[in-house]
């Protein structure tokens, strides 16, 4: 098990297809012309330099590299389409992604994948606060450590977790399954430990053959669900608060 | 001297007959008491403000003949499409899941029958709605259940939820009756789990980070479609200004008296500030801090006239929202729903069951609701026939707006936005200080340097 | 509604970049704050000379020789340097620094003081961030230390008063992004110990109470691990002294914050653009701190 505490070591991308300088266009003209390519094109944006709000709302199979660090929202609101940070991404990475792939070649700020639908988020760095909050079906997958209140309020979709979880894993979980390789700080209201299952194994096999997370070894990860006692009212429960 | 009649039992105001109830169910229930509807108790309300109309002073348009113009637009300031109305009157954000289907078309056929707009809710965009409804506003809230790139392209504008009138602070709240396979699938939950939103956005908090949020929504809708902020009435001159500086084309402030499907009574009754205090704290910040008419205000919570309308008009707002008062038009409340063949079907018996009666029943949580309205029970819910309670919706917004220009006509106004404060004084001294207008009869303004 | 940014320059050869790496970390952070701004330096020796008394007053008016001749009285035989640095005064002289201040208080009566204290000068501005920091030249200015904010107004009238950083001790300055909830019991039992305050920012409140734990006793630590306890609220705050930078953020951390420690040097921002731009960023080591912790680095 590695934890990744290190920043990873970027390889430039290799060129693919135009380039769109975010410097000279803004972020405005970025996702203008991003929006008319047709789909099957390749691109990628040069000096993002942290700028929100990249490649939000695709809505085509575009592959889209971004060659640096974004900052909030990258590739949020997205479908079929892949989008590359080779770089630390902002909050919300991937938020509300609906299918195709947000990755993340750095560290991710908080909130990565927040209340996304369907795809898969990749971390291939550490992600902070609240990984996952409000997951609705995605798939979550960060190769080193996730912060505190990682998959609060996680409705439906799987989140894995290759390093050591922080405090309040899965606290209010709903559907959602958490998968930890390394130690868990402490569990949120309302998730459990529980037992793996060869299902779960093999969902944990198949996530670490499409991420490269080879470091998680599939028999050895904790599975953490929701124990279902807050599903319904009753005064006894505020005490779970 | 023996007494003829019994003598009267005497009151007692700090435990009448109603807080004796509600601490012997709570007693049962082990709980807060859960209800839908908007504050009950007695409020300061636009009832208490009065319209200064013609005089020898001030001269009328004839009602029936010269104009008074009801045209409303709102969200020019970054939007290429603002959203243009014909009437200053719109249908707030209700989910579906408070709300059956049928009561959503019918509110959208209904507002665009009089050329308004309707609002999504806590549980996304439905087809009938987006079909029904010309102009629809698509809510962004801390849920984020059903939210999606597809619709939000489809929305004429975005409104992103703080919070509302009934609640704020408090996340959305729908009861595990009303969490049926429909609802459930829209927002990625479980049957029948009793559903608590969160109270805050899952991707950014403040008004800084708001910023960023609502920079990534025009990006997603090509800048096209104008952003509302809603919030509910608690610090309105602060929350006013960091909306505006957050990028808000309008914003929306819904008071203490807006409704709900289910909340906490206790925060309903005890949090937020009336609407009528509402009103004037927003307009006067946004006076404040730009252009005029750079940002538009649309006020609601307990609108339920024409003269309403005329007095938040009158006040600064640009335009007012209603919730509970279209569903009332819509059958809410009533002691019976048409039938088949036309005969109305008596219901009375039902409200009972629930403990209440026509013109008393706050139980929208319980999803029994005996007209089809706020319930997901396919037997009660197919109660509503969607055209007629469309007709009935439009009826009701077209003599709100009747009322409202017949008003602004008697102030000598052509246009229902010309109203201004000072077409208007108080009755009460608590009226005339949150309004800031002056109590009848005086020249006295409380609370506020002369 | 604001951005918040810090450095510490911990490599002498560095230092005499510190005005021009800060006025870049502050423009990055502009649009969360596009209203007004401050910055705190520390070791800029035009302004703060070493071994000197250093007050800062917003004081446009008089002319700051007019300004020098009034406090030269005040301080006899002390050799008094009166700086304009756009509407700031920077006021040094090798006095006690208690006396210090009040020649300046009763020199200038109406203005705010920015801050006081060794090595500190404190500049703040109404306006646009990128030019305020012009006016200030601040790309220019060099020292060991800088912590700088940008603030989004909420009143229409922008006043300097309620800019960040606040400073309540000498040489101790506070910046906060976010909101406190419980700020106004706080203050009112400052206030009943003695401390007085010049504005109703929340702000404020925590400066003077960390200057009130420092005062008791507390290490800058102990003194933001109590923050932690008596507030609620969230925010990040950045708080600097002439030996340290120490940042924390309150229990559930929904305001942003990013901690770089780079070779030679240690910064903090709000946004990850605003280390963007800092000497050898790639391969410093970049994490966001974790709730209610506190992480100090001393000189």
């Amino acid at each position: 098990m590695v934890t990744l505490n290190q920043p990873t070591v970027i390889q430039p991308p290799a060129p693919a297809g135009p380039c769109l300088d975010a410097a000279e266009l803004g972020v405005r003209g970025v996702n203008e012309r991003l929006r008319q390519l047709p789909p099957g094109s390749a691109v990628t944006v040069t000096s993002p330099g942290g700028r929100h709000n990249l490649a939000v709302a695709l809505a085509a199979e575009l592959a889209v590299t971004i060659d640096g660090p974004a900052g909030y929202y990258a590739g949020g609101l997205g479908q079929l389409a892949t989008v590359t940070v080779h770089g630390p991404a902002g909050w919300g990475a991937g938020e509300n992604l609906m299918s195709g792939e947000v990755r993340v070649r750095g560290d991710a700020s908080q909130s990565a994948a927040a209340s996304a639908h369907g795809g898969l988020v990749v971390v291939e760095g550490n992600a902070s606060l609240r990984a996952g909050i409000s997951l609705k079906g995605a798939t979550l997958a960060v190769a080193g450590d996730a912060g505190a209140f990682c998959g609060f309020l996680a409705q439906a979709g799987t989140i894995l977790i290759g390093g050591n979880a922080g405090e309040a894993l899965g606290d209010s979980l709903y559907e959602a399954v958490i998968y930890v390789a390394g130690t868990i700080r402490s569990l949120g209201a309302d998730a459990q430990v529980e037992e793996l299952s060869a299902a779960d194994v093999a969902t944990v096999r198949d996530l670490v053959r499409r991420t490269g997370f080879r470091h998680i070894d599939p028999e050895n990860v904790t599975r953490v669900g929701s124990a279902r006692q807050l599903y319904h009212f009753s005064g006894q429960h505020h005490a779970a608060y | 001297m023996p007494p003829t009649d019994p003598a009267p039992l005497p009151l007692n105001h700090t435990f009448p007959p109603e807080v004796v109830a509600d601490i012997q169910q709570r007693a049962g229930l082990g709980r807060y008491q859960i209800r839908g509807m908007g504050a009950r108790r007695a409020l300061p309300t636009f009832d208490d403000l009065l319209l200064l109309t013609a005089s020898a002073s001030r001269y009328p348009l004839e009602g029936y003949r010269e104009h008074c113009a009801t045209r409303t637009v709102l969200g020019a300031r970054h939007a290429a499409e603002p959203v243009v109305l014909d009437i200053p009157v719109t249908i707030a954000g209700m989910s579906f899941g408070a709300l059956s289907a049928a009561a959503k078309e019918a509110l959208g056929r209904a507002a665009s029958e009089v050329g308004t707009s309707t609002t999504t809710g806590d549980g996304g965009m439905t087809a009938e709605e987006r079909a029904a409804s010309k102009t629809l506003v698509y809510q962004c809230l801390p849920s984020r259940y059903g939210f999606n790139p597809d619709d939000l392209r489809a929305a004429d504008a975005v409104e992103i939820v703080l919070g509302q009138g009934a609640k704020p602070g408090g996340g959305g709240m729908l009861l595990g009756q009303k969490v049926g396979p429909r609802v459930a699938g829209m927002r990625t939950l479980p049957e029948g789990v009793d559903q608590r939103s969160a109270s805050r956005h899952p991707d950014w908090t403040g008004p800084d980070d708001l910023r960023i949020k609502i920079e990534e929504l025009r990006e997603a809708t090509g800048w096209r479609i104008p952003i509302y902020v809603k919030m509910g009435a608690t610090r309105v001159g602060h929350d006013v200004r960091l909306a505006v500086a957050a990028g808000a084309d309008v914003v929306v402030v819904d008071g203490m008296q807006g409704g709900t499907a289910a909340t906490q009574d206790m925060f309903i009754e005890h949090t937020g500030i009336p609407t009528l205090a509402a009103v004037r704290l927003a307009a006067e910040a946004l006076a404040d801090l730009g252009p005029a008419g750079e940002v538009q205000l649309i006020v609601s919570g307990g609108i339920r006239t024409g003269a309403d309308v005329a007095k938040a008009l009158a006040l600064g707002a640009d335009a007012v929202s209603l919730g509970v008062a279209p569903l009332i038009a819509l059958g809410c409340n009533a002691p019976s729903y048409p039938g088949t063949d036309g005969a109305p079907v008596d219901v009375t018996g039902e409200y009972a069951a629930m403990g209440t009666a026509p013109g008393y029943c706050a139980g929208c949580h319980t999803g029994r609701c005996p007209v089809g309205i706020a319930t997901q029970d396919d037997r009660l819910a197919g109660r509503l026939d969607a055209g007629l309670g469309a007709e009935q919706v439009a009826n009701y917004l077209r003599s709100l707006v009747m009322e409202t220009a017949m008003l602004a006509r008697a102030c000598g106004k052509s246009d229902v936005h010309r109203l201004e404060p000072e077409d208007l004084v108080a009755l009460t001294v608590e009226a005339a200080a949150m309004a800031r207008v002056p109590l009848a009869g005086t020249s006295w303004i409380p609370g506020w340097p002369s | 509604m604001c951005g918040i940014v810090g450095l510490q320059l911990r490599d002498q050869a560095q230092q005499g970049r510190l005005g021009e790496l800060i006025a870049g970390m502050l423009g990055q952070v502009a649009e969360r704050g596009p209203d007004s701004a401050g910055i705190a330096l520390y070791g800029d020796t035009s302004l703060a000379p070493p071994g000197q008394a250093v007050v800062s007053a917003l004081a446009p008016e008089p002319p700051s020789t007019v300004l020098a001749g009034v406090l030269r009285p005040l301080l006899p035989g002390a050799d008094v340097t009166v700086t304009e640095v756009a509407d700031v005064r920077v006021i040094a002289a090798p006095v006690p620094q208690p006396r210090l201040t009040a020649a300046v208080r009763a020199a200038l009566p109406n203005a705010p003081l920015l801050g006081t204290g060794p090595d500190l000068a404190v500049l703040k501005g109404v306006g646009d961030p990128a030019e305020l920091a012009a006016a200030f030249g601040l790309a220019g200015r060099t020292g060991y230390q800088a912590a700088g904010h940008t603030r989004m107004a909420t009143e229409s009238a922008v006043t300097v008063a309620h800019s960040h950083p606040f400073s309540a001790a000498p040489g101790m300055c506070l910046v906060h992004n976010g909101s406190f909830a419980n700020h106004d019991t706080v203050r009112r039992r400052l206030r009943a110990e003695g401390m007085s305050f010049d504005t109703d920012n929340d702000s404020e409140v925590a400066a003077a109470f960390v200057a009130s734990r420092l005062a008791a006793g507390d290490d800058l630590g102990q003194a933001l691990r109590s923050v932690c306890r008596a507030f609620d609220g969230f925010y990040t705050l950045l708080v600097t002294t002439p030996a340290e930078l120490a940042v924390v953020r309150d229990a559930i951390a929904c305001k942003p914050a990013l901690i770089a420690e780079g070779d030679g040097w240690v910064a903090m921002a709000s946004e990850y653009r605003a280390l963007s731009g800092l000497p050898g960023i790639a391969a410093a080591r970049v994490f966001e701190p974790a709730p209610g912790e506190v992480y100090l680095w001393s000189r």
